[in-house]
């Protein structure tokens, strides 16, 4: 797979480190009465979806840059690629 | 029709006319006490030890594909029970022992095979390791042997001892593990529930559950609305979608796992090899080809097949544990979709939802654990209780803290 980064152009998929759901970058308040069965949530459970699936990718080989990227679980088909950093400023869906 | 050496005779003298298909295709009743979802292994394997065990008739299994067509198809048909922790290392004793008469359990022959499993031991600190694993092991009535680098060679003398990074020290051999025929451990539980009146409904495939104030009615289907008194869904790979439908989220998520075949070879590996240093297992088919695998691609997949950097790996790893791999072709790969669950073990536990039953999380040790998977998962949709192997594989283990991690990586499913 060849990943399409937004700074470097079209890295190979080995470069990078996956870490699951994109979601995982909204870390819950753990400061809210709920926090523990939220954090409970946030570190176990998942949507798991068959098609669209956005996930984080980190560029341990290159810029090591963290990477939003949009990709089909189905097809293996990547549809985009965000900087982390960018798609944290604006929230995550 | 039951299977027996002098039938075999009868049917040779008699051309072969007396032969019937193995199991009825009968269409979907209005309504079972029991339906499962997902016609492989672990499905087929409730299905039979629900008729056979609990006496439980009224049961129809549920297969979106054809029988057998998910992951008991696609993997690498090892056996073994040798594990660690007090939460595993029973349950799949428990299979090791149902492997074990398996065929007599279901007058099918799936070609189980105790040739033996050895994981091969490259440092001191992995000797120690797996002499308290094989302690355990014996704790559990499992057996076990640690072999010394001597013995070693005389019983797999082609593998790369003297490997400069992973010397091999010697390794722990289970001798009753092995491997049996995948389709056939599938062909001969659905012959077997079959048989005792279990229907089997391919081409069925479930897009729903109807779930009124708290309790399972049934499901939906491709052929229409099922009643159930109790749905057990069995479709590892695939839990994380099916599950969604019953408005759950699950600690698992979908990974693909590729296997391999060489072309067929005279007799060459006498049981299955593992390499301890790397992440690559090996044994040989009763056609002559070499079968083996390694690790996960290692991000969420449903894809059902793999990506070339881990050929690449797993083909590294078997060149230096065996280098005269290189001399054979590779005939074919393929990928299995896995539920890799959050602590590398297995869940079978009823839901929240009255009715409704999960069994899933298998990772990518499913296999070995289809007749205790199938066993317990009857157990429990027969008694409303676990079966006293499988008390560990609880839903809500992960918020109590009572994880059972096997293979020490965390929350991590693509590190286990």
């Amino acid at each position: 797979m060849l990943i399409p980064h937004p700074l470097l152009g079209l890295r190979d998929a080995q470069e990078f480190t996956y870490l699951g759901d994109a979601s995982l970058m909204n870390r819950p308040d753990p400061g809210a009465p709920d926090a523990e069965a939220a954090f409970c949530d946030y570190v176990f459970l998942r949507d798991n979806p068959a098609g669209v699936h956005r996930e984080l990718w980190f560029h341990e080989q290159g810029d090591r840059s963290w990477l939003v990227v949009t990709r089909n679980t189905l097809t293996h088909e990547i549809l985009g690629a965000e900087l982390a950093a960018d798609v944290k400023v604006g929230g995550v869906k | 029709m039951r299977f027996s050496g002098f039938r075999v005779v009868k049917e040779a003298l008699t051309g072969h006319k007396g032969w019937t298909p193995l199991w009825r295709t009968p269409d979907p009743k209005p309504a079972y006490d029991i339906v499962i979802v997902g016609g492989g292994g672990h499905g087929l394997a409730t299905a039979f030890y629900l008729a056979k065990t609990f006496g439980r008739l009224n049961v129809a299994v549920l297969e979106k594909g054809w029988l057998g067509s998910g992951n008991i198809g696609r993997n690498t048909t090892i056996i073994r029970s040798n594990y660690l922790l007090p939460g595993n290392e029973p349950f799949y004793e428990f299979s090791m022992k149902l492997w074990e008469n398996l065929e007599q359990d279901t007058n099918f022959n799936s070609m189980v095979s105790q040739r033996g499993i050895i994981n091969l031991i490259h440092s001191d600190a992995q000797r120690d390791a797996y002499r308290r694993r094989g302690n355990a092991m014996h704790l559990a009535g499992a057996g076990g042997t640690l072999l010394s680098r001597d013995q070693l060679r005389d019983m797999v003398p082609f593998l790369n001892f003297d490997n400069a990074r992973f010397p091999i020290k010697g390794g722990l051999l289970q001798p009753r593990a092995g491997t049996a025929r995948h389709d056939g451990v599938a062909w001969g539980y659905a012959r077997g529930a079959d048989m005792r009146g279990v229907d089997i409904i391919q081409n069925c495939e479930v897009t729903g559950f109807r779930i009124e104030s708290g309790k399972l009615c049934g499901v939906e289907t491709s052929r229409g609305y099922i009643g159930a008194r109790k749905v057990g869904v069995a479709v590892a790979g695939s839990s994380g979608r099916v599950m969604a439908m019953a408005g759950m989220r699950l600690p698992i998520e979908s990974h693909v796992l590729q296997a391999f075949v060489s072309e067929g070879l005279k007799p060459t590996v006498p049981g299955v090899i593992t390499f301890g240093a790397g992440h690559f297992y090996v044994s040989q088919s009763d056609k002559g080809g070499l079968v083996f695998g390694g690790d996960i691609d290692g991000y969420n997949s449903y894809a059902q097949r793999g990506n070339l950097p881990v050929v690449e790996d797993v083909l590294e790893g078997g060149m230096a544990l065996m280098p005269m791999i290189g001399r054979a072709r590779l005939l074919r790969a393929w990928g299995g979709v896995m539920d890799m669950s959050m602590d590398g073990s297995p869940i079978i536990d009823k839901t929240h939802v009255d009715g409704l039953f999960f069994n899933g999380g298998w990772c990518y040790g499913g296999f070995k654990a289809t007749p205790a998977s199938g066993f317990a998962f009857a157990h429990l949709l027969a008694t409303g209780r676990p079966h006293e192997t499988a008390t560990a594989y609880r839903l809500d283990r992960f918020s109590r803290g009572h994880v059972i991690d096997e293979k020490g990586a965390g929350a991590q499913p693509n590190l286990h």
